[in-house]
C-alpha cells in the first residue's frame, strides 16, 4: 500500500542528511508484551494524526499479560499506516520494522516489504534470546536478511542506559526506557515533532520526575542517534493528508463507541446507563464510560455478563438509554435476558465487540463471526434489528443509530464491531452536537392531578386505560416508565396478550404477537438508509462486504477499478433487516463476491434471502484482510 | 428504625390494601402459602406513605414470582434467578422508586445464587423476599437447595443426598445489612417483618418459610402449628433475652461460642441469656441465630440483623452528582475537542 519515493529526494540543509518526500509509509514496532511496544505505536499515531496525515493503526498483542519474556507468545506489535492520501488500511506490507527482540524478530519479518527499513535493538539478540525464539544461530548475520532489508543494527539498551546515566535509576528501569529510545529513532527517520510525546511523558510519570526524565532522555537519543551516526543516510517526510476539509481528531473504535452511546443519550434528552463485565476487546468501552460521570453516565461493573444484561432490561424498563457491550463467550450468556427484552419490547443496545472464536478463542485478535449469533443466538422466533460499525470513527455514528432505532421501535438493537475496530484508531471529522437533531422519545403521562386519564401520544384512541401493548405506525409499543401515576403495569417474559400486555397462551394470539414482533423489525427496512454502491451501478461482479472490513474490501475494489475491472462495491453497516433495496442490487450483476472474516456468514444471508449464488472469500486467521488478497480474488473471478 | 428510603407524599390520598390488588386472576392453588403473603403485603404497602406508582415489583421464575401481576404496581416478572440483577438496573436508575424482589428458594439459591449474593454485598437498596418452600413448584416437585437431606422428590426417588444451604446464612455471608426470617401464615409476625424490610435503607433480605401443600405440604408444620410452633421456633427481639417454649420457660445461652438450651429457674435466670442485638456491627451473633436448626434448635424468627451501610444506590448517583459539582455538567463539543486536533482547510 505504501507509495514509492517521490522522484527527486529534497536536499536538506547544509550538515543535514537529505529528506525524501514520501505519499505514505507503514512503521511496525515490535517486541516482548513489557517492552512498551503499544505505547510508542499510540504516540507515533496520535503525532502523525495531530500533524495532518490520516492515518490507520492495527494493534497486535497477545492475550497473556507477561508470557515468558523473549518468548515468541510473548511478543506484541503495534502497525501504523500514515498517510499525505486518503487511506483506508494499516497496510499491508511494513515499510519500517522496529524489532526489539528475536521473538519479535521471528514472528514479523516475513511482513516487511523487500527493501525496506529494518531496525534491530542488537543488545537482546544475544544466545539466550536466540533459544528462546527457537533460533540456533543469529537470523540477522543471515546474507538472505542483509541484502533483502536496509539493515541497522543498533545497541538500543545499552545507549539507553548511556543516555540515562547519573539520574540513579536501576539498571533494569534504564533499560525499560529503550522503547522511547526506538520511537525516537523513528520520529528522526519521518522527521515527526516530538513535543507532544514530551508533554505526554511529563503527563504521565508527574509523579516520578526521574522516570519522566530518563524517558525524554532516551527519546532525545534515540532522535540524536538518527541525526548523526552514518548508519542512517537519509530520512522521510510524509505530508499533511488532503482530507476533506474540517477540524480533526484521532479516535479509536471503543473510544468512538462510548462516545456515540452518550451524544445518543443527550439527543434523546436521557441519560445513560451502561453495564458491562471485563472482557476483551470490549472492557475500554467500559472503562471510558467510566469516566464520564459528568455526563450523568451510571457505569454498572455486573458481577458477571448475564445480570449486566439483566440490569440493562431493568434500566429500560426505567426510562434511561440502557446498553451494554461484550464480546463473544459474553454474548453468549446474555441470550436469554436478551430475549427478555425482545419479548418485553423495551429500547437498549447490545454491543459484540467481535473476536475469534468458539469457546474463548483469540481474545485479543479480530474477526466477524458473530453476525449469525446476534441473528438467531435465542430461543424461538426472536428477532432483532442488527447494525454493524464499518471503521473506528463509525462507531461513533452507528452506535448512535443503534439507539434511534431501539427507542424509535421499542426493541434490543445489535451494534457489532470487533477487535481489529475497537483497538484501531483513524481521524475523524470532530462533530458538533449542533449538527445533530434531538431523537425524538415520548412517554406516556399517566393521569391528570384530577384523575382523569390522558393518552397524549394517541396511542390509546378511546381507552380509558393504558394499554401496554397498544402499537403505533411503526409497531411500537408506550414506554410507560415506572413513577408514572396511574400507568402501572406488569411486564414479563411469558407471552403477552396483543394491546392489554396479559399472560396469554392462547394459539391465535401466540401467532399474531410472534408476527408483530417479526413485523416491527421487518418494517425497520424503511426507516434506514437506502444501500448505495461504489462503481457501475450493474455489471460483471459485485463485491459485497459488511462491518469492519470496510478499509481492506474498499481499497481492493478502488485498486481493480483503477486497473480498469469492471467491478462495484456495496458495503453494508444494516445487517438487519437489510436495506429495502439490497434485494435488487444483488441480483444487477453476474457475480457477488463475499468477502469475510468467516466462514461465510452473510454469504449464508444473502443467498437465504435473495437466491443469489455468492462466493466467498472467507479469512479466519484473526487478522483483517489485506488488500492484495481482495484484489486477487477479483482478478480471480472476473478472469 | 432507620429512616424510610421514599420519602412519603402527605398531600396523596391514603392508600387502602385494595388499591394494591392488581384485575388478573391469582392463580396460585388453594391454601398455597403465597396468598397469606400477597395479603399481607397489600396490607403493608398502603402504610408506607409512598404514591402507588413508586413501588416496583421484580420477580424471576417460580410460583411466588407471579406475584408481581397481583400487585397493581409496576411490576417485571423476568427471568430465572435474574430478579436481583434486573431490580438492580431499575434501583441505579431512579433512586427515587422502592424496588421489591420477589422470589423462591430455587429462583434466589440455585439459578440466581450469584445475583443475590451480589445484590446483598453491595447493599443496593432493594426489599428481598424469599419464599421457602423447600422445592420445585411450578416444575411439579423436584429437590430444591433448601431440601433436606433424604427428601424424597421427583428428581430424587431415592432420597437427596445434596446438602441443603441456610438462606439467612448465604445472606449474612453475603454481608447483608438486613436480614430478617417469619412464617407464611404467622400474619402478625410476617406485617412486622415486611414493614422493618420496608423501611431498611439497604439491601433487605427476608425468609419467608412457606407452605407448598401440593407438593411438600407441612414442611414447616413445626413452625405453624400453633399446638408446636413454641418449642420449634425463638421470636429475636432486639434488646430482649432469647426465651421461647410454651410457658416461656426456655432459653438460648452461650456455652463455649455455641447456643446451648437452658431451662429458666433451677439456677439459671434470664440475665443467664442470650440477648439479640440485631445492630451488632458483627454478624457472627446473628450467624450463630441463624444457623439453629431444628429438631437440635429452635430456629430464629424475626429481624437477626439491622445495621446502617451506606447504600450503592446512593453511592454511584452521589458520584455523578460530585462530578457534576465540581467539574460542571458535560460538554460533549469540549470533549469532542479535547485532547490533540488539527484542521484540514
Amino acid at each position: 500500500m505504501s507509495a514509492a519515493a517521490s522522484p527527486a529526494g529534497q536536499a536538506g540543509q547544509p550538515g543535514q542528511k537529505p529528506l525524501e518526500t514520501l505519499d505514505s509509509a507503514v512503521i511496525r514496532f515490535c517486541g516482548d508484551s513489557g517492552d512498551g511496544m503499544q505505547v510508542v505505536g499510540t504516540q507515533f499515531t496520535n503525532v502523525s494524526a495531530a500533524f495532518g496525515n490520516d492515518v490507520s493503526t492495527l494493534p497486535d498483542f497477545p492475550a497473556e499479560i507477561r508470557a515468558p519474556a523473549g518468548t515468541l507468545a510473548g511478543v506484541s506489535g503495534y502497525q501504523l499506516h500514515f498517510s499525505s492520501t486518503d487511506i483506508f488500511t494499516p497496510g499491508d506490507q511494513v515499510d519500517t520494522l522496529v524489532v526489539m527482540n528475536p521473538a519479535a524478530f521471528k514472528t514479523n519479518v516475513s511482513d516487511l516489504k523487500r527493501g525496506g527499513t529494518l531496525i534491530i535493538n542488537e543488545d537482546e539478540f544475544d544466545t539466550s534470546n536466540l533459544n528462546k525464539a527457537g533460533y540456533e544461530s543469529d537470523p540477522v548475520q543471515d546474507d538472505i536478511v542483509k541484502s533483502r532489508y536496509f539493515l541497522h543494527k543498533v545497541p538500543m539498551t545499552r545507549l539507553t542506559r548511556d543516555s540515562v546515566a547519573g539520574l540513579g535509576l536501576s539498571p533494569k528501569d534504564s533499560a525499560r526506557c529503550k522503547n522511547f529510545f526506538s520511537l525516537g529513532l523513528v520520529y528522526w527517520l519521518y522527521d515527526r515533532e516530538m513535543k507532544s510525546t514530551e508533554d505526554w511523558i511529563h503527563d504521565k510519570f508527574k509523579k516520578n520526575p526521574s522516570i519522566a526524565e530518563a524517558n525524554i532522555r532516551a527519546l532525545k537519543a534515540g532522535y540524536n542517534y538518527g541525526f548523526s551516526t552514518e548508519a542512517f543516510t537519509k530520512h522521510y517526510q510524509v505530508p499533511k493528508a488532503k482530507l476533506a476539509p474540517g477540524k480533526y481528531r484521532k479516535i479509536t473504535g471503543n473510544e468512538a463507541t462510548a462516545w456515540g452511546l452518550v451524544t445518543a443519550a443527550k439527543r434523546a434528552g436521557k441519560s445513560l446507563f451502561f453495564s458491562g463485565y471485563p472482557i476483551t476487546p470490549a472492557s475500554d468501552i467500559l472503562h471510558e464510560l467510566s469516566m464520564m460521570k459528568k455526563f450523568r453516565v451510571r457505569t454498572f461493573q455486573a458481577e458477571d455478563e448475564i445480570a449486566a444484561m439483566a440490569s440493562v432490561c431493568g434500566a429500560a424498563f426505567a426510562g434511561e438509554i440502557a446498553v451494554s457491550a461484550s464480546s463473544g463467550p459474553g454474548i453468549c450468556l446474555k441470550g436469554e435476558a436478551l430475549g427478555l427484552g425482545i419479548m418485553t419490547e423495551l429500547p437498549m443496545v447490545i454491543i459484540d465487540v467481535q473476536r475469534g472464536g468458539p469457546s474463548t478463542g483469540l481474545p485479543t485478535k479480530t474477526e466477524q463471526a458473530d453476525l449469525l449469533l446476534a441473528m438467531f443466538g435465542r430461543n424461538s422466533d426472536s428477532p432483532i434489528p442488527i447494525v454493524a460499525a464499518c471503521s473506528p470513527g463509525d462507531c461513533f455514528w452507528m452506535a448512535q443509530e443503534a439507539v434511534r432505532i431501539a427507542i424509535e421501535f421499542m426493541t434490543p438493537v445489535f451494534l457489532l464491531t470487533d477487535g481489529y475496530l475497537a483497538n484501531g484508531a483513524e481521524p475523524m471529522i470532530i462533530p458538533r452536537m449542533a449538527d445533530l437533531p434531538p431523537f425524538k422519545v415520548v412517554h406516556p403521562a399517566g393521569k391528570k392531578s384530577n384523575g382523569e386519564f390522558v393518552s397524549e401520544n394517541g396511542q390509546n384512541g378511546e381507552h380509558k386505560e393504558f394499554l401496554p401493548y397498544l402499537r403505533n405506525e411503526k409497531m411500537a409499543r408506550p414506554w410507560a416508565i415506572p413513577g408514572t401515576p396511574g400507568l402501572e403495569h406488569r411486564i414479563g417474559g411469558l407471552e403477552k396478550s396483543d394491546i392489554t400486555g396479559n399472560v396469554d397462551y392462547a394459539p391465535a394470539n401466540h401467532f399474531k404477537m410472534v408476527m408483530n414482533r417479526v413485523n416491527k423489525v421487518a418494517g425497520i427496512a424503511n426507516h434506514i438508509p437506502l444501500q448505495e454502491v461504489e462503481g457501475p451501478a450493474s455489471g460483471k461482479l459485485l463485491v459485497l462486504s459488511w462491518g469492519g472490513t470496510y478499509g481492506s474490501v474498499r481499497s481492493g475494489v478502488q485498486e481493480a477499478q483503477a486497473k480498469g475491472q469492471s467491478v462495484a462495491h456495496a458495503h453494508l453497516r444494516y445487517m438487519n433487516p437489510f436495506p429495502r433495496n439490497l434485494g435488487d442490487i444483488v441480483k444487477r450483476y453476474e457475480k457477488v463476491l463475499i468477502p469475510e472474516l468467516n466462514t461465510g456468514n452473510l454469504r449464508l444471508l444473502i443467498r437465504a434471502n435473495f437466491l443469489v449464488d455468492a462466493v466467498g472469500l472467507n479469512k479466519i486467521a484473526g487478522k483483517p484482510f489485506l488488500v492484495s488478497e481482495i484484489t486477487q480474488k477479483i482478478d480471480e473471478m472476473l478472469r | 428504625m432507620s429512616s424510610q428510603s421514599v420519602k412519603p407524599s402527605p398531600s396523596l390520598p391514603v392508600l387502602q390494601p385494595k388499591d394494591f390488588a392488581s384485575d388478573q386472576e391469582i392463580r396460585w392453588c388453594p391454601r398455597c402459602g403465597d396468598y397469606s403473603i400477597l395479603a399481607q403485603m397489600k396490607k403493608v404497602l398502603p402504610t408506607l406513605g409512598i404514591p402507588r406508582e413508586k413501588f416496583v415489583f421484580v420477580s424471576g421464575i417460580g410460583c411466588s414470582s407471579r406475584f408481581p401481576y397481583y400487585m397493581n404496581t409496576y411490576g417485571f416478572h423476568s427471568i430465572h434467578g435474574r430478579a436481583p440483577a434486573i431490580a438492580t438496573g431499575i434501583k441505579l436508575s431512579r433512586p427515587d422508586l422502592q424496588v421489591w424482589v420477589i422470589t423462591g428458594d430455587g429462583d434466589a439459591l440455585s439459578i440466581g445464587g450469584n445475583h443475590l449474593m451480589h445484590a446483598l454485598r453491595r447493599n443496593i437498596d432493594l426489599k428481598i423476599i424469599l419464599f421457602n418452600n423447600q422445592i420445585y413448584g411450578l416444575t411439579k416437585g423436584q429437590y430444591s437447595p433448601t431440601s433436606p437431606l433424604g427428601q424424597k422428590t421427583k428428581s430424587t426417588p431415592y432420597g437427596s443426598v445434596d446438602s441443603p444451604v441456610t438462606p439467612l446464612c448465604v445472606a449474612l455471608g453475603s454481608e447483608a445489612t438486613f436480614v430478617a426470617r417469619s412464617v407464611d401464615v404467622d400474619i402478625k409476625h410476617l406485617t412486622y417483618v415486611l414493614e422493618r424490610a420496608a423501611h431498611h435503607k439497604g439491601a433487605a433480605f427476608v425468609e419467608i418459610y412457606q407452605d407448598c401443600n401440593v407438593f411438600n405440604s407441612g414442611a414447616f408444620l413445626y413452625a405453624s402449628d400453633r399446638d408446636v410452633k413454641s418449642d420449634h421456633i425463638i421470636y429475636a427481639e432486639h434488646g430482649k433475652p432469647l426465651i421461647f417454649g410454651k410457658d416461656g420457660k426456655k432459653g438460648v445461652r452461650l456455652n463455649n461460642m455455641r447456643p446451648e438450651i437452658v431451662e429458666l429457674g433451677k439456677g439459671i435466670n434470664v440475665d443467664d441469656l442470650l440477648f439479640h442485638d440485631e445492630k451488632a456491627p458483627d454478624p457472627a451473633l446473628a450467624f450463630l441465630l441463624a444457623r439453629m436448626r431444628q429438631p437440635e434448635y429452635p430456629e430464629p424468627m424475626g429481624v437477626l440483623r439491622a445495621i446502617e451501610k451506606p447504600t450503592y444506590d446512593q453511592a454511584v448517583n452521589a458520584q455523578i452528582d460530585n462530578a457534576i459539582a465540581k467539574g460542571g455538567e458535560g460538554d460533549l463539543d469540549a470533549l469532542f475537542n479535547s485532547g490533540d486536533t488539527w484542521v484540514v482547510e
